[in-house]
């Protein structure tokens, strides 16, 4: 049929209704006059005969109603009749209304949240050709994926199950396009690497194996989309520019395409070079060196019919080849296969099984959502019993009823699946342009896609069933007599019910879960003023690397050295030193050591590995870490002088028994070089908050030198104050130097990223939780409250107390309440025990925890059971017995 | 009410297209019709003979169209079309072999078997 004529031909039924029910009810009328004709010649007068004629006929509504049925083809008036009297009945119930529309758009908007993340991390890892056969060669042993570059050549050049083999390795430069120069995140690649990928360039073209001969020989850039657009401003025309990178020209020949950003999901970047280009950028380390990890990672294409273990094998051939080649760089060559787009085996299984174990407890959620919609639904039904009975008793048909509660059921549903949609785009937009640790790309595209809408519409309608289900047994079972007679009778419901324990089990999940995201958070606040064996407060970072304004060799520490004049000559500054990394920023340098009487320095001979750091003069002042013993470095422990170190507590113990006697001592390096102790200062934390005592010491970066160049900061000023001063000296010094200046507190977000998001989630999931319960209880006992009115009423009526009437009312509902938190209290201060290896200090064993969690449950019972305890103390029983 | 039978489900579609076919009728008179034609042995609902009669319609079995009756009122008539005709024809044959087989069913002695 023509659409259009059918569309027309709905409008004609739906606005000629009227027309069509005038018929009926004239057809009708004509029939009970007819009868009452004859009514009427058999000798009844004319009023009695219209009487005797209308009850003959039976219910007029109900054979009108089913006469507007027969004629068929108003379903769209009827759904549109049923929808405007749910929302008639909707805006009269507001508590339940904004309860029931609340709770599912929680439900709706983490289980979106949760799973845009697992359809962006899992099921469609990457936008490119046969993301299936792409696979990363990781190292048997340690699952690591780094590789020498002679390594990876002699793999890609001599195995024979890829299409091609490409690697990469990620750094950072400063990207100089004429103004400002900027830190930028690049990929350092190998020449067959896009088309590895066999991806088309968005603009410009790629650069292929064929252009990369070596160091130098292809200064090419391609840039990332996202970053085209954000600091090129999409203009096309960059093409061909010459831009510097670390001061050296550098030409823009090619845009990767849009949502391209290399094999790894959570890695970004902003640009694209030849590796060959690395000396270029870092000054020549490493690259030519077998046994230097200069790769992050190598993957390929598997050939067409070539299995995993066919390539597994043909991999290990090469390995053994290796490992007899150069016995003394290359050990250990077995592999294994995996996908990239999760770092490989490394934060693979993890990932995986935390987004699942995360999406499960999302369809918890839910379900607990719609359990608890559904005693929420009943209580509502049960109010309307009268209504509804007396509809039925009208002549309303059942499945006409049951497609009202259902209509009503799906509109709160469709409201409440809509609003949770759209909070969980919010929330997954802001997700999307969160990076987490300002130091590395990483990020997360997380933005929804059509799956995301499909399965949120999907799980919304469900929902709206499965609740709306709830009530119909209720309603089939209405004998519309008996209610309207007797009204609703209460049944026998002193029993536990499955609906009582799963309430009773809601309860206690929400209860540890607050346990567990107070102690959380408990731990964090600790944390933050925990001791560190340094003072974050009053203290600015700024973190940069010299190579990128081109400085190199001898030019470094000058460089170094004017920077720390400059900025300590600032007014209001009280300490300013330098060190190539700090404590817990996420970066670690290990050096082993050996006894200073050690002779076979192998390095299973080592007396221990401990973190290293180059440091300047001054540091131990400006990081406000305490010397325990001897001194700071001096400005004559350079090159010239003897080779000195400051060692921690810890390391003093391990390797010379006591702080007093580590001064003076002397410890080898695998090199051979003597080193003698002039300090000891207090023992830290180095790679995570949550580690005991380390071992760790300290180089005079006069001596070690280094062009990472980390520059601390201490002062009274307000920090944004300082960071304009920091920066504007920093310019005066060398415009072409880019930097990243931010408090010590927030650098130290790298360390606190993992506790923060679990508190985080615990918090989130905690709300949820609580949110869960309030609907629960106040449902339950909004439905007991409804279900006994007339028994509250005789109650009330006899001289109850309003202690009474509420123990009746809502006994059942604080017995469950108190039960549940007690149980959840009890689980939460097991699993505190596992949160503690997480989150610093985590302990249960804390007044204002334990108070808290009482604090919240009754808070969170009360605010549940307030608007049903009002309704039944409100009763008044005459009123009540009257209309019953 | 001896002697009356409640009509067995289904069977009154049967009745209307009988007592329509015999002449067009309106609603009453249908309901007339049938008692007539039954010797008043069929007990019929008043009301419910309306929806039966506009599913007949929306069928294409019967037409309707406004008109005045003997009593001089206006009054909707229904009559057969020939698709109702040829569902009269099927659905007559239908019930009595339904009913012959019913008949003989019952009527079946101990010996017969």
């Amino acid at each position: 049929m023509n659409l259009l004529a059918y569309f027309r031909s709905l409008a004609a039924r739906f606005f000629c209704r009227s027309q069509i029910e005038n018929d009926v009810e004239e057809e009708l009328r004509s029939h009970i006059q007819h009868r009452a004709d004859d009514l009427e010649h058999s000798g009844l007068n004319r009023t009695e005969a219209e009487r005797r004629a209308r009850i003959e006929f039976g219910g007029h509504a109900r054979f009108k109603e089913e006469s507007r049925e027969a004629l068929g083809g108003n379903l769209i008036a009827t759904s549109i009749q049923d929808v405007r009297y749910s929302l008639r009945l909707l805006r009269k119930s507001p508590g339940f209304t904004i309860a029931a529309v609340l709770t599912l758009a929680m439900a709706i908007s983490a289980n979106t949240v949760v799973f845009s993340v697992l359809n962006a991390l899992i099921l469609r890892p990457l936008d490119v050709p046969h993301p299936e056969s792409l696979y990363t060669i990781e190292h048997r042993k340690n699952i690591s994926l780094e590789f020498s570059h002679p390594d990876y050549l002699d793999m890609r050049d001599h195995n024979r199950s890829f299409d091609s083999l490409a690697a990469y390795n990620n750094s950072q430069a400063g990207l100089d396009t004429g103004g400002n120069p900027s830190r930028a995140f690049v990929d350092e690649v190998s020449g067959n690497y896009f088309d590895v990928f066999g991806i088309q360039p968005y603009l410009g073209r790629f650069f292929h194996a064929s252009d990369d001969h070596g160091p130098n020989s292809a200064p090419y850039i391609v840039l990332n989309y996202a970053y085209w657009h954000s600091h090129f401003q999409d203009d096309r025309a960059v093409i061909g520019r010459t831009v510097r990178l670390n001061k050296r020209p550098f030409t823009i020949i090619g845009v990767a395409p849009r949502g391209f950003h290399g094999p790894v999901v959570f890695f970004g970047q902003d640009l694209f070079v030849p590796i060959g280009n690395v000396l270029e950028l870092e000054g020549g380390n490493g690259l030519s060196e077998r046994g230097f990890p200069s790769l992050l990672m190598t993957f390929g294409h598997l050939k067409a019919g070539v299995t995993k273990q066919q390539a597994i094998d043909d991999l290990n051939s090469i390995g053994s080849y290796l490992e007899k080649t150069y016995p003394k760089t290359d050990a250990n060559m077995r592999f294994l296969l995996a996908h990239p787009f999760l770092f490989g085996d490394f934060a693979a299984p993890g990932t995986r099984a935390f987004l699942t174990s995360l999406m499960l407890l999302a369809g918890l959620i839910l379900l607990a959502a719609c359990a608890n919609l559904g005693s929420l639904f009943a209580a509502h039904a049960a109010d309307r019993s009268r209504e509804v009975a007396m509809r039925m008793a009208l002549g309303a048909s059942r499945s006409r009823i049951l497609r009202g509660l259902f209509t009503e059921a799906l509109l709160i549903s469709v409201i409440g699946g809509a609003a949770g949609l759209w909070s969980g785009t919010v929330l997954l937009r802001g997700l999307s342009l969160w990076q987490p640790v300002p130091k590395y790309p990483v990020h997360m595209t997380v933005y929804p896609d059509a799956s995301v809408y499909g399965v949120a519409a999907l799980l919304t309608f469900m929902s709206g069933f499965l609740f709306g289900a709830v009530p119909v047994r209720h309603v089939l079972q209405t004998d519309p007599y008996e209610v309207v007679k007797s009204g609703y009778r209460t049944t026998s419901g002193r029993r536990m019910t499955i609906r009582d324990l799963l309430l009773g089990v809601q309860i206690a999940i929400c209860a540890l879960l607050i346990t567990s995201s107070l102690v959380a958070v408990r731990g964090m606040m600790r944390s933050l003023h925990s001791n560190f064996g340094f003072d974050p407060r009053d203290t600015m970072l700024m973190d940069t690397d010299l190579t990128m304004a081109g400085y190199r060799g001898e030019a470094v520490p000058a460089m170094q050295k004017r920077i720390l004049d400059a900025i300590g000559a600032t007014p209001g500054v009280t300490a300013v030193a330098l060190a190539d990394l700090t404590p817990l920023n996420g970066s670690m340098q290990w050096s082993i050591v050996f006894s200073s009487e050690a002779i076979d320095l192998r390095s299973s001979n080592a007396a221990a590995n401990v973190p290293t750091y180059r440091v300047s003069p001054g540091y131990f002042r400006a990081a406000g870490t305490a010397m325990l013993s001897g001194r700071d470095f001096m400005w004559h422990d350079d090159k010239n002088g003897p080779r000195v170190a400051v060692i921690n507590q810890e390391f003093a113990r391990k390797l010379f028994g006591s702080v007093e006697s580590a001064i003076g001592r002397y410890f080898k390096l695998p090199d051979g070089m003597r080193v003698q102790v002039v300090g000891v200062a207090q023992d830290g934390k180095y790679q995570t908050i949550t580690e005991g005592p380390q071992a760790a010491m300290f180089f005079s970066i006069l001596q070690s030198s280094s062009s990472g160049t980390t520059l601390l900061v201490r002062s009274n000023l307000d920090p944004g104050q300082l960071g304009v001063i920091m920066r504007s000296k920093l310019r005066d010094l060398d415009s072409g130097l880019p930097s990243l200046i931010q408090t010590w507190n927030k650098g130290l977000g790298v360390a606190l990223f993992v506790p923060r998001m679990a508190t985080i989630s615990l918090g989130v999931l905690g709300l949820m939780g609580a949110m869960l319960s309030i609907t629960g209880i106040f449902g339950m006992a909004a439905y007991s409250v409804s279900k006994r009115l007339k028994e509250l009423g005789i109650r009330i009526a006899l001289g109850a107390q309003r202690k009474e009437v509420l123990g009746a009312a809502l006994g059942r509902a604080v017995k469950l309440l108190a039960l549940g938190s007690a149980a959840g209290l009890i689980l939460g201060i097991l699993a505190s025990r596992v949160l503690a290896s997480i989150v610093y200090q985590a302990t249960p064993r804390d007044p204002l925890v334990l108070a808290g969690v009482v604090l919240a449950m009754a808070l969170l019972g009360l605010l549940a059971t307030w608007i049903p305890a009002q309704r039944a103390l409100s009763l008044d029983p005459s009123t009540l017995l009257r209309e019953e | 009410m001896s002697g009356q039978a409640q009509i067995l489900p289904g069977t009154l579609d049967l009745l209307i297209l009988k007592a329509v076919s015999l002449g067009p009728l309106h609603g009453y008179g249908v309901l007339l019709r049938i008692g007539q034609i039954s010797q008043q042995a069929l007990l019929i609902e008043q009301g419910a003979l309306y929806p039966a009669l506009f599913r007949l319609v929306r069928q294409g079995l019967l037409k309707a169209s406004w008109g005045t009756s003997e009593n001089n009122r206006r009054a909707k008539f229904y009559e057969l079309t020939a698709a109702g005709r040829k569902r009269l024809r099927e659905e007559t044959e239908g019930w009595n072999r339904l009913a012959t087989a019913i008949g003989s069913a019952l009527a079946a002695q101990p010996e017969e078997i």
